[in-house]
């Protein structure tokens, strides 16, 4: 089990404030910290890894301590076992992507693994390109693919599909569910994508202001405790037509327009560009499967 | 007409040790000046710019009655290393050391402060300690700075005139380099002697310039 305490006062845009969380994590797990920007996510991402020290708490790893102030205890960076996906991919550029996977490697490890990863991630084509040639996709892939070489004990994602378009994020988000079957590794993930959470975690932290505000089953947490027998959809009013009898809107869900029509009535306070709520009885709904 | 190449020779061969020295001594300081977060670094930035807007003859005076076997530093190099750098070659290469150090210090330090910082939190995440983290990704990365600097050092100490003349006077052989040979011959009214080193060293500067900018172009 990861045991992971960590308090430490950070600067955030609305004033200073304290990053105190305390999380337990099983091994094997996937587990999101989830929340708004400036909240403190990343920093305890950069806390597991060392790259960051916190105040006060304490960090053990499979029974072994990486982080007690009172035993004096801060394991470096490279003396802990993780993997990290930084936001930014943080590929070597003056390497190509196989050299990038091997510099990942312990001094005696053989070269075989960089291999299979290649093989396992699809990314075997790309083995000569240096990283300025690649796609966001294909650099997401490669950083996965490096973080994995040295068999990390965590696996960290820092908003690991946050620069990425849909359907490729969708792809690579499968590609880890994948990766953490076969390799049974535990992971946390950073990210404030409430669909991403759902399809990824099995257990979310929600984060406000450094502090844990809710944390369980995603499903729960996100319908807060009871399953609704309702669609729910937020989006954006783009355009409202009268057609008389009936009001007819337009409205942005996602990145799929809908048309829904409602009595002048309900229209009538209602202008193009306005936040609305969008819910329907689920009850028989057309369920086609794709 | 004479065309005696020594003065050309010798300033080359200061110039290249002058650049040697500080490749190795510049580089690593400009890494540890841009990770460093002491107090006292923008005044340790501060003396390191100092030749860049001071005259050459300020720096040239200050070595030179430092260097002086009548002054404390300069006896106790005579006596205890039997270094003699007032008016010697060493002295020369010192004393470019230091006056070219900021043209070199400074586009590799800002190249450093610019790498983005997860690289070498990336490095260190995958098991790389400071020494291969900053040889197998900071310095590779920083080819274009550290060329240009060097490049710029180099082309630097070529055109000193100054300091040169402070500290190394206008001894044939041993400090009497090319920009100082052009002074002599001008005021001796040799200027056909004079026209030939200031023409060998137009031609020599503009060729290390291009080829840097050529290269710099090709990086691209």
């Amino acid at each position: 089990m990861i045991q992971a305490q960590v308090k430490k006062s950070l600067k955030g845009q609305q004033g200073d404030f304290v990053l105190d969380i305390s999380i337990n994590i099983q091994q094997g797990e996937m587990v999101a910290i989830f929340g708004p920007s400036g909240t403190g996510k990343t920093t305890f991402l950069r806390c597991l890894a060392g790259l960051e020290q916190p105040e006060n708490g304490m960090i053990s790893v499979f029974g072994k301590v990486w982080f007690d102030p009172i035993k004096k205890t801060n394991l470096k960076p490279q003396e802990r076992k993780v993997g990290y996906v930084f936001q930014d991919y943080a590929l070597f550029p003056n390497m190509t992507v196989k050299r990038n996977l091997e510099f990942a490697l312990p001094a005696n490890n053989n070269r075989n693994r960089v291999n299979e990863l290649m093989e396992l991630m699809d990314i075997v084509d790309l083995e000569n390109r240096k990283p300025d040639t690649l796609s966001g996709g294909q650099k997401q892939k490669v950083a996965l693919a490096r973080a994995l070489v040295a068999q990390p004990q965590i696996l960290l994602l820092d908003e690991p599909f946050s620069a990425l378009d849909n359907e490729t994020r969708c792809n690579l988000q499968d590609e880890i569910i994948r990766l953490q079957k076969i390799f049974g590794i535990t992971c946390v993930l950073v990210s404030h994508d409430v669909s991403e959470v759902y399809k990824l975690a099995q257990k979310v932290f929600v984060l406000d202001n450094g502090k844990i505000k809710e944390s369980g089953e995603p499903a729960k947490v996100f319908s807060h405790g009871m399953t609704s027998g309702k669609f729910r959809f937020t989006g954006e009013l783009l355009e409202i037509e009268n057609l008389d009898v009936l009001f007819s809107l337009t409205v942005l869900v996602g990145n799929q327009i809908a048309k829904v029509a409602v009595m002048p009535s309900e229209a009538k306070s209602l202008k193009a560009g306005d936040r609305l709520l969008l819910v329907s009885k689920a009850f028989n709904p057309m369920v086609v499967k794709l | 007409m004479i065309s005696d190449w020594q003065p050309l020779l010798l300033t080359f061969k200061l110039a290249s040790f002058t650049t040697c020295i500080l490749i190795i001594v510049g580089v690593p300081f400009a890494w540890w000046l841009s990770s460093s977060s002491l107090r006292i670094r923008p005044a340790i930035e501060a003396i390191v710019s100092l030749p860049l807007v001071l005259p050459p003859s300020v720096l040239g005076f200050y070595l030179l009655i430092a260097f002086s076997p009548e002054n404390f530093f300069g006896r106790w190099l005579d006596q205890n290393i039997g270094l003699h750098l007032a008016f010697s070659f060493k002295g020369l290469v010192i004393a470019s050391v230091i006056y070219s150090f900021p043209f070199l210090v400074q586009p590799v330090q800002s190249a450093f402060k610019s790498l983005p910082r997860s690289l070498t939190e990336a490095s260190q995440v995958l098991g790389n300690g400071k020494v291969r983290t900053f040889l197998c990704v900071q310095l590779p990365n920083i080819k274009p700075a550290l060329l240009a600097g060097t490049v710029m050092a180099f082309a630097h100490t070529v055109g000193e005139f100054g300091v040169v003349l402070m500290i190394g006077g206008n001894i044939p052989g041993q400090t009497r380099l090319a920009s100082i040979a052009i002074y002599d011959e001008v005021e001796a009214l040799n200027y056909q002697t004079a026209n030939f080193y200031a023409l060998v060293l137009v031609v020599i500067s503009f060729l290390i310039l291009l080829s840097l900018y050529i290269v710099n172009r090709q990086d691209k």
